[in-house]
């Protein structure tokens, strides 16, 4: 029988996901999902549930710490980096924060089990195929070149056993030619499919540092999602204000206008852009469009409707509107946006995020319903 | 799940006798130890719960196993060792480990289980808490068949916001202590209760006097509830119920299931089993480190060991700029105090020394350092042992310094190395273990049934969302609204939480 901890661990994963308990729901936190650091490590995403307690506030005042360093010097550091003894088990409220270097597969494949994210079924051509070759085999023919010394040298082994001339005190394996193990070759069949994320920023007045490094995050871990889905991808970027242009990637994170928003100009763009360079039948289209939800005219959000419902939408797989909470956006796009296509549209996802927090349970509403 | 755990054969074992003599041969004195090996998965399924093999069923130890494993799977960190205060003690082995850690964790454990049987605020811990907890998981699995899971488990779940409001004078509360009180309390109410009409003070006086001796700690004449107001019926409980062990007053109090109390008295049980360890966390680790230490460098390492264990060592004693690493403050206070009782740098003659060129080459060899360290490892908590033995010479050598977050540049900086200034701050982060000093004041606030609990601000506020949440968990356990009166920003307030919202009083 299994350790019973298994079950509490089942229990413990079912409180997070949601399935029982729902009032302990608003305990569970997901931990943050940092930026990418450029160094190849990466925080990984620890589900936790804290019990409420009497506290101190203002546990964010600081501690003591050890080391070198003048005053004002920033105190980072791992924290808690090497305490291989730990004497008394079962206490200590360390901070849940994982660091680890990883390859950019497997924190995909972490994010897809940490969400439960269902793989993508893509749409487009079957007919563009390709075949690879790929070596995960064994087989009793091949060049001598692909011979699997080790797996033959088994074999010879198993044999001389078998047959009773093996001798412990002189180990000699003497291979046959059916001893002779080859890596081979399966063919695998792959479909040709791509696709090509749009995004598109209000970077307007009032969209902070604060709300841009949300947007940046999420986008990080959606791209990651879909690179580890589509062979190709392609990613463009709009940003906007009272007009929109296309950028790369860093003017996208840096830019901030001030001035007014007209949604449309960007979903225009966005329109463009597709038809001139992504034909819907082959490729997986996915806009996503974050801003706080300000818009400067009832006429541009019905403008930003007839776009989306004639042009964008048809040749999309999935559009999806983030509204990042920030102090100055009312917020009244989104419920434009609810207000025409409710919550549980088929091509609409909409998403609010308050916070670095809500990250991670946003890019679920985005990327949970696999399309 | 015991064959999970291995008893430890061959050259372990050998390893074992031979360094359980070092221990010996150096005055430790410990129960038994009992090492077994087990693999990584075991181990982590143990640390998740808190040392034992069985616990009660609950979520709580399959999200630190959770938390485990992943930090183990992705290689971040890993278990060496972990050890159990019980009698015998049990010390679990990984069985991956290289042969020098295992030696280093042997060393270590001896050092763990002198300071577990000999320190003082151990001495009322049940050393047969494997078999205790074992019991109190099958009660729990009983009453979870009987009434439900999600039920059982979500009382839990409240009592758990709780599990801090612990009193530390409880860990005295031994049996004799019981005794002895009881006895003198009855001599007390004899004196003064027992002839009534003889008796010339006024009722006011005695109703007084009476409350005070139910209540020692609490300022207000409340008692509580179920008192009968006739004194004749009075009879002093056997048990004293401090104001601060409130796990305690609502089990006596609070208008529970038999099933609720006695989940109720578990958790609180298994709590004040953990909280001496909570209070001795830098000693216990500094001791066991020193031992740790001393035993392999003067006894049991191997010439073509040194590096291997250097690096270990240094890992365990790795300085942090975030928070103090208490292997290493706890080795280095011991090593420091051991080095002041060995050159006779104590007394009041030294510390009146103004002559700082003097005071640095103070040598009277005394040579008293390790009757010292024993005797402070008997007798001290982490609050006194940093009180009395943190030196303003030792914190400048340990390179210490505060730290605090900067809103303008958004990041932790380096604020001071002014040795008060620090010295305040550790002593602060140790005080009551950490945790806000919560009190009963009343179960029967403003006559209505009410419970009054009270916050001794010690200077920092409580975080309101978190008491707002907690109030909330103690109110369904009280089921009448609870008050907290606390100081938010300099000024007296008081919250009430009635179950369906929390508000300020008036």
């Amino acid at each position: 029988m299994d350790h019973p901890i298994k079950r509490d661990h089942t229990r413990f994963r079912n409180i997070v996901k949601g399935r029982v308990r729902d009032n302990l729901r608003k305990y569970v936190s997901q931990g943050e999902m940092p930026a990418p650091k450029g160094d190849g490590t990466y925080k990984i995403p620890m589900p936790s549930i804290e019990t409420p307690r009497f506290k101190f506030g203002d546990q964010s005042q600081g501690g003591t710490g050890q080391g070198d360093g003048q005053q004002g010097d920033p105190v980072d550091g791992q924290e808690g980096e090497g305490q291989p003894g730990e004497g008394e088990a079962g206490e200590g409220e360390g901070n849940k924060e994982l660091e680890v270097e990883l390859s950019l597969d497997e924190l995909a494949s972490i994010l897809g089990e940490e969400l439960s994210l269902p793989n993508i079924e893509p749409k487009g051509k079957k007919t563009m195929q390709s075949t690879t070759d790929k070596y995960s085999s064994i087989g009793t023919s091949g060049p001598d070149s692909l011979k699997h010394f080790k797996r033959s040298y088994k074999e010879a082994l198993k044999r001389q056993v078998a047959m009773g001339t093996y001798d412990p005190e002189n180990p000699i394996i003497i291979p046959i030619k059916s001893d002779m193990r080859f890596r081979s070759s399966t063919q695998k069949v792959e479909f040709e499919n791509s696709a090509v994320v749009i995004y598109m920023m209000d970077v307007s007045g009032s969209m902070g540092d604060e709300q841009k490094e949300i947007v940046r995050t999420e986008s990080f871990w959606i791209n990651l999602w879909l690179k580890s889905q589509y062979k190709d991808i392609d990613i463009r970027y709009i940003i906007h204000d009272a007009t929109a242009k296309e950028v790369d990637e860093t003017t996208f994170f840096r830019t901030r206008e001030s001035g007014g928003t007209l949604i449309s100009s960007a979903f225009k763009l966005c329109r463009e852009i597709i038809e001139a360079d992504y034909n819907p039948s082959e490729w997986n289209i996915y806009p996503f469009h974050f801003s706080d939800g300000d818009n400067w005219s009832t006429d541009d959000t019905k403008l930003c409707l007839d776009i989306l419902n004639n042009d964008i939408l048809p040749s999309s797989n999935v559009f999806c509107y983030g509204q990042v909470e920030s102090r100055y956006g009312s917020g009244q796009f989104y419920k434009d946006l609810v207000g025409a296509y409710k919550e549980d549209h088929e091509k609409v996802i909409l998403s609010k995020i308050k916070n670095k927090e809500a990250i991670l349970d946003s890019i679920k509403d985005f990327l949970g319903k696999g399309k | 799940m015991t064959t999970r755990t291995q008893p430890i054969t061959g050259e372990l074992l050998k390893l074992k006798d031979e360094i359980h003599q070092y221990a010996l041969d150096y005055g430790l004195d410990f129960y038994p130890v009992v090492f077994e090996v087990c693999d990584y998965d075991t181990i982590n399924i143990l640390a998740a719960q808190g040392g034992f093999p069985s616990r009660y069923p609950h979520w709580r130890f399959g999200m630190e196993y959770d938390q485990l494993s992943k930090s183990y799977a992705y290689g971040l960190s890993k278990i060496y060792e972990m050890v159990i205060n019980t009698d015998p003690c049990y010390a679990y082995l990984l069985k991956a480990n290289h042969i020098v850690d295992q030696k280093i964790v042997m060393a270590h454990v001896y050092g763990h289980a002198d300071f577990f049987k000999n320190n003082l605020w151990f001495k009322s811990t049940d050393r047969r808490m494997m078999d205790v907890m074992a019991n109190h998981g099958t009660k729990v699995r009983r009453y979870m068949e009987r009434y439900g899971q999600d039920k059982v488990e979500e009382f839990i779940d409240r009592v758990l916001s709780l599990e801090n409001l612990l009193d530390i004078n409880v860990l005295f509360e031994t049996p004799e202590v019981q005794r002895s009180r009881s006895s003198k309390e009855s001599a007390y109410h004899n004196e003064f209760f027992h002839d009534d009409d003889d008796d010339d003070r006024s009722t006011h006086l005695k109703s007084f006097m009476r409350s005070k001796l139910f209540n020692p700690e609490s300022e207000g004449p409340e008692r509580p509830e179920g008192l009968d107001e006739q004194p004749s019926s009075y009879r002093p409980k056997p048990t004293y119920i401090s104001p601060r062990d409130i796990m305690m007053y609502l089990v006596e109090h609070a208008p529970l299931k038999e099933w609720q109390a006695d989940i109720l008295a578990i958790l609180r049980e298994e709590a004040y089993y953990f909280l001496p360890q909570r209070m001795t966390k830098i000693m216990n680790e500094g001791w066991a480190s020193y031992w740790h230490s001393t035993i392999m460098t003067k006894n049991a390492l191997k010439s073509s060991e040194i590096i291997d264990f250097s690096d270990k060592h240094a890992g365990v004693m790795a300085m942090s700029r975030k928070q103090i690493n208490p292997y290493k403050i706890g080795i280095e206070m011991m090593r420091d105090i051991e080095y002041r009782w060995d050159t006779g740098r104590f007394g009041k003659e030294y510390n009146e020394c103004t002559d700082m060129h003097e005071r640095e080459n103070w040598n009277r060899p005394t040579r008293q350092g390790r009757e010292k360290i024993f005797e402070v490892r008997k007798s001290h908590n982490d609050v006194t042992f940093i009180d009395e033995f943190f030196t303003r010479e030792f914190c400048e050598r340990m390179q210490m310094f505060t730290y605090k977050y900067n809103p303008r540049t958004a990041r932790f900086e380096i604020d001071r190395r002014d040795f008060e200034a620090i010295k305040a701050k550790l002593l602060m982060s140790l005080t009551n273990f950490g945790q806000p000093v919560i009190e009963i004041e009343s179960g029967n606030f403003a006559n209505r049934g009410e419970l009054h609990l009270i916050h001794r601000h010690q200077g920092v506020d409580l975080d309101m969302g978190y008491a707002s949440d907690t109030l909330r968990n103690i109110q369904a356990i009280w089921s009448r609204p609870v008050n907290l009166t606390t100081i938010q920003e300099g000024k007296e307030v008081t919250f009430v939480h009635d179950g369906k919202e929390f508000r300020p009083l008036k």
